[in-house]
């Protein structure tokens, strides 16, 4: 196994170099042609792997590839971890990704960065699989940072334009924050546990609990929970979890198909991943567990009410995924790991889709993603419409739908929870379900349903200074039709799974899918209070017809049909009686604007301070300029002694020889 | 005292050097100016076959020859193995530099072949004069190496300088030879160090009094401060093939001559010589990295370094553990390694008439030619020690040596001084990529032949090492302790 591993990893990898360092040589089919087929090789071994994982009898396979270094007994090393969790993932990874690649071919068609792109989202999947396939935190680290590299590279892919800068760098420096903790909460466990690799890390998991860790005298903390919150708060950074959010809504300043790999179906469910991956640490810690769930059920509740007033076609999309990426880490909180993992695997499918539908109505439109202008292109793109509904309907739970099944079970697991928090988490969950609704099917009726409002194009056309990316905006009347073949088979296989996945429920919700992967304490298991129950997929669907959740989307879907089909002038009324209440969606909650008061421009005015006081003064005119002009001084003059006279030379090894004997021997 | 045959095996490498280098001084005499690539070959290829014949002997045992005056053991053969390679490379990259200004001779090459045998029986002296006639044979081929460019008087005062106090150096060094003799009654290395473990008490201050003396020779030939004043102006002024060889693997010898003098012979001693290394080793790190900054010679700042290195080797050594002397031992390998590739990038941007032994020749290199400014980027952040090159490893290892023998305080020490080193690399640096060229050499540099080639194969070494230390790691380790 050990030769399928490496390929599936290496694979990708070798596209990236193939079409990032001989781009030129290689021309575009080159590009896209070798990258493709180094996804596709991961992709197809990956569903051998799953295969052999979930139908075949392939046990564990958890086995060092390489030894870096080993330093003071901990081992750094290269390995993989793969059990059905992890094979999971690689399909997952693998799928969406060979699927952006093939749309990519039609979505950057006309861009002059083209192998650049293609370069950097083989590289992404490269470090991903490495992420998912890593069986110590180094490797898990490496994959972290290095999705967080592409991830940069590709929000600010368009460098011309000083919003895609500022979005990447946005990024990146919240990135930071999370990434800080996320290694302080490692060093934490390496500290106690002397070992990166998870299942000697794992092992200590109960001696953890009972450590305790004094940060400073009187503040003493327990070990497992401080290393756990900070843990997540990588977590946090990686799956834009509030406050940690901010980056991700300007992520969509990059290319959309990267939207719909890394900041929807992949790389923002990292954290996802790795707090499951963690689950027989986070199992000891139920103070981690709460704050996980309340952060997870503010983040699902409060970014999906901004979706409801946003008019970029992507940006509604991206506050939707920061909301299911709240219901995945509300999941995780109530130790319903796995059902945390089964909407991820639902979402990473349906996001997907909605994304890349997204894009081929921004493709249709020109380049254009405001809503406002858009409406009617039902009729106009055929598929794109049908695919975009059954990703609407299977991220707002409509029954039989994919999200249905993930989405309940999550909701349901919330209810059964006993950790602190879990009540407030299932209405603020439950209340999202009619929000969820509501802003998607906003988005839905306002783009493909209603009038067509392409002449106001121009009003809502995005201004980006010069014309880079050399998309011709030819400014005649917008004329939209549909993508062609490449955007629209993946739209179309991604569509499949979007409803099947679903039906999965049963053997990785309550059944023994994850029983290697995952642990969970007896007295902690929701899943298994509700599979007690569990019957079937069709008992299922009925017993949710009758839960609040159903009724609440049925709701949204119908409010939404209400105010944008019915009386398309009422949004605007209930806007105007809601003054400040849209004030404040648009506003973001003032995150941003306080970000920027506060971490931004107190960084800048403490660092203003600091320089003037601190650098200027004293590091800079006394300590460095000090040291160094009296280093330079002592240079200057001590360099004189080599006077370049034989004698004076002989004189020195002479008193050297003096200085040397007196003290040793005297 | 029965006559027997000795057995001559284990010093086959020195004696075919030897043979070589005698035959190709007689096969130079009849060659016209014009053929000396003859020479170039035959010697490059003596060391190949040396190289070769010196892997191919080599074994985990330690063998005695020669009345015990001759020792091989892994140490040996991995020095010398080490000591073939730099100075190949030290011989490809000078070759272009003596043909341009007219003095591609033979003795160059003669006198450096020379000088590796003294090396060689540096390595492999068992005995205070085998030991003693091995530094001769190698100072005084440099003392020639320097000269040799009769019509520079740069290069001439600086081999009077160099013969002048390497002549006081070998003095001091024979006095304290003497000590020892006249204190242990031998000039066997095993027997001194058996010797003074039985030493009386009362002994002790006449042999720390030669032990002094052998520290203050040592310190001389490896260019440790106060006894590094002739390492710049012999640097800048030799001619930079010159200064080429005599900064690098010399240096390995000398390793070598100071762990078979103090820690096989005197090891007994270490409680005494570890002190005066310690100060050496201070006053190196702190001398040579401090006034490096104020030099504007490119050669002149490498000398400084070279001697603020010496600093690092002496805290590998003086740890006095199995690990310290690995680790000194990788240090000096991977220094001089870096070094040849350092002298040999100013090599290869000077001309006829145009020596780049200027700092701000360097300015804007990258714009002249980026593959070379990169790879000189390697050998900087190397001797600077920024990881992952093996510069970094090299640090590393010396200082967890010290830290292993409870002188925290000397890394600490180390480390600030590496920092403040770190200053004058990165200045380089900066120039390379940051500045404009001069006017006068604004034009690309065109990369031709063996020295590209070989230029660009050690700096990559130098990163490659980095990435994988552990192999040179286990090498050195293996040389040490088996």
């Amino acid at each position: 196994m050990d030769t399928i591993y490496l390929l599936i990893v290496l694979a990708p990898l070798f596209g990236a170099i193939a079409a990032g360092l001989f781009g030129r040589q290689i021309g575009r089919t080159g590009a896209h042609t070798v990258t493709i087929l180094g996804v596709a090789i991961s992709f197809i071994l990956s569903v051998v792997v799953f295969w052999a994982h979930v139908f075949g009898d392939a046990g564990i396979y958890n086995e060092t590839v390489y030894t870096w270094m080993v330093s003071d007994g901990i081992h750094f090393e290269v390995g993989f971890l793969v059990d059905n969790l992890t094979a999971m993932m690689m399909l997952v990874v693998t799928f969406v990704s060979l699927m952006v690649h093939i749309y990519t071919i039609g979505y950057m068609k006309d861009d002059p960065g083209y192998q650049r792109f293609f370069a950097y989202i083989s590289l992404f999947t490269f470090s991903m699989l490495m992420l998912v396939m890593a069986n110590n935190f180094m490797q898990l680290f490496f994959g972290w940072e290095a999705v967080g590299l592409v991830s940069y590279l590709l929000i600010g892919f368009w460098y011309k334009r000083p919003t895609a800068t500022y979005a990447n760098m946005k990024a990146f420096i919240v990135n930071r924050v999370g990434d800080f903790g996320f290694l302080i909460g490692i060093a934490a466990l390496v500290f106690y546990a002397g070992s990166l690799n998870y299942t000697e890390v794992f092992a200590e998991a109960e001696s953890m609990r009972d450590a305790t860790i004094t940060i400073w005298p009187g503040w003493t903390f327990g070990l497992l929970d401080l290393a756990l919150i900070f843990l997540f708060i990588g977590a946090m950074g990686k799956s834009a979890q509030v406050p940690l959010h901010v980056w991700l809504p300007d992520s969509m300043e990059g290319p959309t198909p990267i939207s719909a790999l890394i900041h929807a179906a992949t790389m923002v469910t990292a954290g996802i991943f790795m707090v499951a991956r963690m689950s027989p640490l986070y199992e000891f810690s139920v103070a981690a567990l709460s704050f996980i769930l309340i952060i997870g059920a503010i983040t699902a509740f409060f970014m999906g009410l901004i979706g409801l007033v946003q008019n970029d076609i992507k940006r509604v999309v991206a506050y939707s995924t920061l909301s299911q990426l709240g219901y995945m880490t509300v999941a995780l909180g109530a130790s319903a790991y796995a059902a945390g993992l089964f909407h991820l695997m639902t979402h990473a499918f349906f996001k997907a889709l909605l994304f890349l539908a997204a894009g081929s109505v921004i493709i249709a439109m020109h380049h254009l993603q405001d809503m406002r202008a858009m409406g009617g292109l039902r009729r106009h793109m055929p598929v794109t419409y049908v695919t975009a509904l059954i990703g609407s309907l299977a991220l707002i739970g409509f029954p039989f739908f994919s999200g249905f099944f993930s989405k309940d079970a999550i909701i349901e697991a919330v209810g059964y929870s006993q950790i602190p928090g879990a009540t407030f988490a299932y209405w603020l969950v439950l209340a999202g379900v009619f929000v969820t609704a509501l802003y998607t099917f906003r988005m839905f009726f306002m783009v493909f349903h209603g009038e067509e409002r392409y002449d106001q194009a121009h009003k809502y056309m995005p201004d980006h200074g010069d014309d880079d990316d050399d998309h011709h905006h030819d400014h005649g009347p917008l004329q939209p039709k549909e993508s062609p073949w490449v955007v629209t088979v993946p739209l179309v296989l991604l569509a499949i799974p979007s409803v099947v996945a679903g039906y999965f429920i049963g053997p990785m919700l309550f059944g023994d899918f994850f029983a290697e992967a995952l642990f969970v304490l007896p007295e902690q298991d929701v899943l298994a209070t509700k599979g007690e129950t569990y019957t079937g997929v069709i008992a299922f669907v009925l017993h949710g017809l009758m839960l609040p959740a159903f009724w609440l989307a049925m709701a949204g879907l119908g409010t939404a049909w209400y105010l944008y089909m019915k009386r398309p002038e009422l949004p605007g009324v209930i806007a105007e009686r809601l003054k400040l209440g849209v004030r404040i969606l648009e506003d973001k909650y003032g995150f941003d604007r306080f970000n920027d008061w506060f971490f931004a421009g107190g960084t800048v005015r403490l660092g203003r301070a600091l320089w003037r006081y601190g650098d200027a003064l004293i590091i800079d005119g006394l300590l460095v300029n000090g040291t160094a002009r009296s280093i330079g001084w002592i240079s200057a003059r001590i360099r004189h002694m080599q006077s370049g006279f034989l004698y004076h030379y002989a004189f020195v090894m002479i008193i050297g020889l003096l200085v040397l004997m007196f003290a040793y021997v005297i | 005292m029965n006559f027997e045959i000795p057995n001559f095996l284990p010093a086959v490498p020195e004696m075919f050097v030897l043979g070589m280098a005698c035959l190709i001084l007689v096969i130079d005499a009849f060659l016209p100016d014009s053929r000396r690539d003859i020479t170039y070959g035959l010697v490059q290829a003596t060391l190949v076959a040396a190289a070769g014949l010196t892997l191919w002997m080599m074994g985990p045992e330690t063998v005695l020859t020669f009345s015990d005056t001759f020792v091989k053991d892994p140490m040996a053969d991995i020095l010398k193995v080490a000591v073939y390679v730099t100075s190949f490379l030290v011989f490809l990259y000078a070759r272009p530099y003596l043909m341009e200004r007219g003095i591609h001779k033979g003795e160059f090459y003669i006198l450096g072949l020379f000088a590796v045998l003294g090396m060689m029986i540096m390595i492999s002296g068992h005995n205070l004069l085998t030991l003693y006639l091995g530094l001769e044979l190698l100072s005084l081929s440099s003392y020639a190496l320097v000269a040799f460019w009769r019509d520079s008087t740069r290069a001439t005062e600086a081999a009077m300088k160099y013969f002048v106090l390497g002549a006081l150096a070998s003095g001091l060094l024979l006095y304290g030879m003497s000590m020892i003799y006249g204190m242990t009654g031998s000039l066997d290395i095993a027997v001194i160090a058996a010797e003074l473990t039985a030493a009386d008490e009362s002994l002790n201050i006449p042999l720390v009094f030669g032990l002094v003396f052998l520290v203050v020779a040592i310190a001389f030939k490896l260019g440790a401060v106060p006894f590094h004043m002739w390492v710049p102006d012999v640097y800048d002024g030799a001619p930079t093939a010159v200064t080429l060889f005599i900064a690098t693997a010399p240096k390995i010898a000398a390793f070598a001559f100071l762990m078979r003098l103090l820690v096989e012979g005197m090891g007994p001693m270490h409680a005494d010589w570890q002190g005066m290394l310690i100060i050496l080793a201070v006053l190196s790190l702190a001398v040579g990295n401090v006034i490096a900054i104020a030099q504007t010679s490119i050669k002149r700042m490498l000398a400084y370094s070279t001697i603020a290195h010496v600093g690092f080797v002496f805290m590998g050594i003086l740890a006095g553990t199995d690990s310290g002397y690995a680790s000194a031992m990788f240090y000096v390998i991977v220094y001089a390694i870096t070094a040849a590739g350092g002298f040999g990038m100013i090599v290869f941007l000077s001309r006829k008439g145009y020596e780049a032994d200027q700092i701000d020749d360097f300015k804007g290199l990258a714009q002249r030619n980026p593959w070379f400014a990169f790879i000189m980027l390697l050998l900087l952040f190397s001797m600077a020690g920024v990881p992952p090159t093996v510069g970094f490893y090299a640090k590393l290892a010396v200082i967890q040596a010290a830290v292993g023998a409870d002188l925290v305080w000397l890394g600490v020490v180390a480390v600030i001084f590496s920092v403040i080193g770190a200053f004058y690399y990165l200045r380089v640096v900066k120039m390379m990529f940051f500045d404009a060229p001069k006017d006068e050499n604004a034009e690309p540099v065109q990369p031709s032949g063996a020295l590209a080639t070989a230029l660009s194969i050690n700096g990559l070494a130098v990163l490659a090492l980095g990435i994988f230390p552990g192999l040179l790691l286990s090498i050195t380790h293996y040389a040490i302790i088996g």
